[in-house]
């Protein structure tokens, strides 16, 4: 089975990366995108961090234009 | 072999690409609708209190460049992430599938599920088509419908695999897909329907912005899984491009 593992074809499946690995990085990836999603789709509609409709009408037209629903 | 940490850093950056090219197109396309949905909002809007008067907290100018292409860039960065750690899940566990068409198969599963399965529910909706006191039910709503469609588009996959070794690839992938529009269907019948489009609001402008905002999604998705693809592929050739000659000669 040399042949196999030394000369992948293109177009052959990539070996799996194992769950322990992706993990740490899924949390991670996961919580930094949750905050930018908020912060473009929902700050300052029915929530607020920060006080003010600064945020909001900054990224208005991509809140409109994304599809987030908006005031 | 792929790495966990190269394809989340790799998508966030393919992210960054894919917002600029979803700015671009809903600059195009998606700005000359909103403009004429503030001039019917203007004209339509009630007279301010005596004392009062409106201020401008960011101009038009600002938000129809350096805010939508803030907001874009953000959003496409975040959906990159998002994007990458699917792709390292899915990367081997769906078939035969390569790293590439393992992209592009999530960056169409991620469009259907984020963006095409709320919007048949939950369009986007232009300035002055929503009540502000709404603004709630609209926001539960509308992030329901989206995680029925991300979870439609998982079972798909999760039940498609489970089916394939009795009904071959393409009958398990047919069912799971035909299940998965009946759960949706049938969640689209029974959410409540919300439709707070002013009388005289023009329905080729509402059909002009709902189209601009779905093609920005399009491009969005399109960039990520075409260029994540791309880049992945590229990176993994020269290893074994290296590994390959000695046997080969």
């Amino acid at each position: 089975m040399a042949t196999i593992s030394a000369l992948p074809a293109p177009g052959t499946a990539p070996a799996p990366i194992p769950f322990r690995q992706i993990l740490p990085w899924a949390v991670f990836g996961v919580v930094l995108a949750v905050v930018l999603l908020y912060f473009v789709g929902a700050e300052q509609g029915i929530t607020s961090v920060i006080a003010g409709e600064t945020v909001h009408e900054f990224v208005h037209d991509g809140r409109h234009l994304l599809g987030f629903p908006c005031h | 072999m792929l790495n966990a940490r190269t394809l989340l850093i790799r998508g966030m950056l393919v992210g960054v690409v894919a917002g600029i090219a979803a700015f671009v197109f809903a600059y195009f396309f998606g700005e000359g609708p909103i403009s004429d949905a503030i001039a019917f909002e203007e004209a339509h809007a009630a007279p301010l209190p005596a004392g009062e008067h409106e201020h401008e907290l960011v101009s038009r100018g600002v938000q129809s460049t350096i805010g939508l292409l803030t907001a874009s860039v953000v959003y496409g960065i975040a959906l990159g992430g998002l994007f990458a750690i699917t792709v390292a899940i899915a990367a081997g566990r769906i078939g035969q599938l390569s790293a590439r068409a393992t992209a592009g198969l999530v960056a169409l599963a991620g469009f259907v599920g984020v963006a095409l399965v709320p919007f048949l529910k939950y369009p986007a909706n232009p300035p002055a088509t929503g009540n502000p006191d709404t603004l709630g039910q609209r926001t539960g709503l509308y992030f329901l419908m989206l995680v029925i469609g991300v979870a439609a588009v998982i079972g798909v996959v999760v039940v498609a695999r489970s089916l394939q070794p009795r009904l071959g690839t393409w009958n398990a992938a047919i069912a799971a897909t035909v299940g998965a529009a009946v759960v949706v269907g049938i969640a689209i019948a029974l959410l409540p329907s919300i439709n707070e489009v002013p009388e005289g609001f023009s329905p080729i402008l509402l059909w002009r912005f709902r189209l601009a905002s779905l093609g920005t999604q399009a491009v969005t998705w399109a960039t990520l899984g075409l260029l994540f693809g791309y880049l992945t592929e590229r990176s993994q050739r020269p290893a074994s491009a290296a590994t390959a000659q000695p046997v080969a000669a």
